[in-house]
């Protein structure tokens, strides 16, 4: 993409192992004649931050409780660390939780919460308390130890939960939508701190979410999954940007669909013939299955530019604004294109007066051909 | 309330603030508790009143003497006739109450945890000994206990036993026998409750954290189901102190209880003071009691932390 500047995401440069931390081969889980798990491969790497993606039923979190072993596979196995986990319980394996309802011990304050792991191991000359106090460091709890459950606010449950966690220095942690219970700002900062989190302790971390924001933010890899099945493993980058098919591409946000015909298919690359946008030269999908002669095109709202006055663009469409819809800092304007069935999306910024286009004004946009995608339906 | 008088301005006013007054909640939840409150007041608290009177009194046959006196509770305290009558209705009812709350904690804890979908009809079975009349459950361990009874003939039939034995009726044991059945449904039901509030992912996050079955049990699940078990404690301990249907029905001699003495008291030997005395020694004790098992209670539920 040329006209992006190349700045790398910070963590981007971290060195990361590629050595397997979690394998999970072939993984069905049946529920009766329900699958919820459909034949699931995956692997995720040492160090990883790894997010499970999908809308609630996809599997997800049966995925994750299998992990942490509160549920079995029907068939498949799971191994962590090299090692398998069929028949180890929930309380031998080298994974740790932190519950969707944070599940803090009511009973218990915040101190002897995070030390509940610790007191079996019977540790000597007060490397209990230096760990319990390094983990609530760790979490930014330093000095409420002796609070009890009950006057925490949610963020601080969560954090409660995330250091009893980690003080046990599992393997793996996981992760079970730790902060959907919060509120905007809240889950926006949490998201913010797990990731240094994840980058300062260098533990796994398995992240279940059914919001693509915080999977997209937070994650080093994504796996996007579909009734109990894995759809997408990738980037967030390669997700967000090239879809394997129109589910992923509207779970992961806005996506206009373009109906195309294949006019020529070679090596990497795809040539089309639409009607909105012409002949289409773009990057054959890897996993790409021609289906006839069609094939669906996918362009992200934001990758549609309003051109202004006289301004002109290698690849333009023109059209007629039909909605406009303000969000702020951005605005959504619905553009009717002649000859495509459905009317684009296109996000502009607000910068140059988006908010202020009447509607029915016609109207050109300039696009990348690049950021036309083909997948599949 | 005339009609002309209706709609001046004042009694508009008036009736503002009395439909104000009528609305507000402190207003309304005494109007909802009065009267069972009334009820209380007048079959409870005036009773207890009189009771505790009497026991500043003396008795003369039938005449009533009114001059203070501590009398009733020197002789209560000190003969010992009645205090080894409190002792053992105190060791009864201790027992008891143990007894039915471990009873009674594994079937709570099976109904809660593994009765699916069937937990109401687990629950509804339960009750299903309170159908009949508590004198005809006692009267059934009479049955079952006594010297032609089931249990003996039972034994003998299997050659365990020569001779009907007469150890198992008209004795305390039969009595703590008795009234641990007798309230096994009034301890399942708190302990039960309680075990349905905790929450099943923190034993979930217990094993997740490194705890088998049992030790998850003994540091969240039981400590959590305290109250149920406190209250199961108090419901069994407090009435069995002062029951004397029971005793008098299998606990023959050696199974008398403090409320047979006090009812002795009230009855045939015509002395009220003695009685009301009796009386207000054992509710004392018995609160005490009370509140001792609740302090041991949450202290053991603290220790296992």
């Amino acid at each position: 993409m040329p006209e992006q500047p190349r700045i790398e995401r910070p963590h981007a440069d971290r060195i990361q192992s590629e050595r397997p931390m979690i394998e999970i081969r072939n993984v069905t889980r049946s529920y009766g004649a329900f699958k919820a798990l459909d034949d699931a491969s995956l692997t995720i790497r040492e160090g990883e931050f790894f997010s499970l993606l999908g809308p609630s039923g996809c599997g997800k979190t049966t995925l994750l409780r299998m992990i942490a072993g509160f549920d079995n596979p029907t068939s498949g196995s799971i191994a962590v660390g090299g090692q398998s986990m069929e028949g180890i319980p929930a309380n031998r394996r080298p994974t740790n939780m932190v519950f969707q309802s944070y599940a803090i011990f009511p009973h218990l304050n915040v101190e002897q919460n995070v030390a509940y792991g610790l007191k079996r191991l019977k540790l000597q000359g007060g490397e209990e308390k230096r760990r319990v106090e390094e983990a609530l460091g760790q979490v930014s709890l330093t000095g409420l130890g002796k609070r009890l459950a009950t006057e925490l606010s949610g963020g601080q449950r969560q954090r409660v939960a995330l250091g009893r966690a980690l003080v046990m220095r599992p393997k793996v942690l996981l992760l079970d939508e730790p902060l959907s219970a919060l509120d905007k700002k809240l889950r926006e900062q949490m998201q913010v701190e797990l990731r240094r989190l994840q980058q300062a302790v260098g533990i796994t971390f398995v992240l279940v979410t059914h919001d693509q924001y915080e999977a997209l933010a937070m994650s080093d890899r994504i796996a996007v999954m579909f009734g109990g099945k894995i759809a997408q493993v990738a980037s967030p980058k390669e997700i967000y940007q090239r879809p394997v098919n129109r589910q992923v591409a509207d779970f992961l946000g806005g996506m206009n669909f373009v109906k195309a015909e294949i006019v020529e298919e070679n090596g990497a690359s795809l040539i089309v013939d639409t009607l909105g946008f012409g002949r289409i030269k773009t990057d054959k999908p890897k996993a790409f299955v021609r289906n006839g002669g069609a094939a669906t095109l996918g362009i992200r709202p934001e990758r549609l530019r309003v051109l202004w006055d006289n301004a002109t663009a290698k690849f333009e469409v023109a059209g007629k604004v039909v909605e406009r819809h303000y969000f702020g800092e951005i605005t959504h304007l619905i553009v009717e294109i002649p000859g495509l069935e459905k009317p684009l999306s296109v996000t502009e910024t607000n910068d140059f007066g988006a908010d202020d286009i009447p509607v029915g004004t016609p109207i050109r946009l300039a696009y990348d051909p690049e950021a036309l995608v083909a997948m599949a339906d | 309330m005339t009609v002309a008088a209706e709609g001046s301005p004042p009694l508009r006013m008036t009736r503002a603030r009395r439909n104000a007054l009528l609305r507000s909640e402190p207003v309304q939840g005494f109007a909802l508790i009065s009267p069972t409150f009334l009820y209380a007041l007048i079959l409870l608290v005036l009773p207890i009143m009189v009771v505790i009177a009497h026991s500043f009194w003396t008795q003369h046959y039938l005449t009533i003497d009114r001059t203070f006196t501590l009398e009733n509770y020197r002789v209560a305290l000190t003969e010992p006739i009645y205090r080894d009558l409190l002792w053992r209705s105190l060791y009864i009812s201790l027992t008891v109450s143990l007894f039915t709350v471990v009873l009674a904690y594994p079937i709570a804890y099976f109904i809660s945890f593994h009765g699916g979908r069937h937990k109401s009809l687990w629950l509804f079975l339960i009750t299903i000994p309170f159908w009949t009349s508590y004198l005809l459950r006692v009267m059934s361990w009479k049955v079952i206990l006594g010297y032609n009874g089931v249990l003996n003939s039972g034994l003998m039939g299997l050659g365990i036993i020569d001779e009907p034995s007469t150890a198992l009726l008209y004795n305390s044991s039969a009595v703590i026998i008795t009234l641990t059945h007798a309230w096994a449904a009034f301890a399942i039901l708190p302990i039960f409750v309680s075990l349905e509030k905790v929450d099943r992912t923190l034993v979930e996050a217990a094993t997740d954290l490194g705890d088998g079955p049992l030790r998850s049990f003994l540091r969240v699940t039981l400590p959590l189901s305290a109250p149920g078990i406190i209250s199961a404690a108090l419901i069994v301990m407090i009435p069995t102190v002062g029951d004397y249907v029971t005793p008098k029905l299998v606990g023959g001699k050696d199974g008398v209880m403090i409320a047979n003495a006090i009812q002795a008291q009230f009855g045939k030997a015509a002395n009220w003071p003695l009685g009301a005395a009796l009386s207000v020694t054992t509710m004392l004790i018995v609160s005490l009691m009370a509140g001792a098992t609740v302090l041991i209670i949450r202290t053991l539920q603290r220790m296992a932390r």
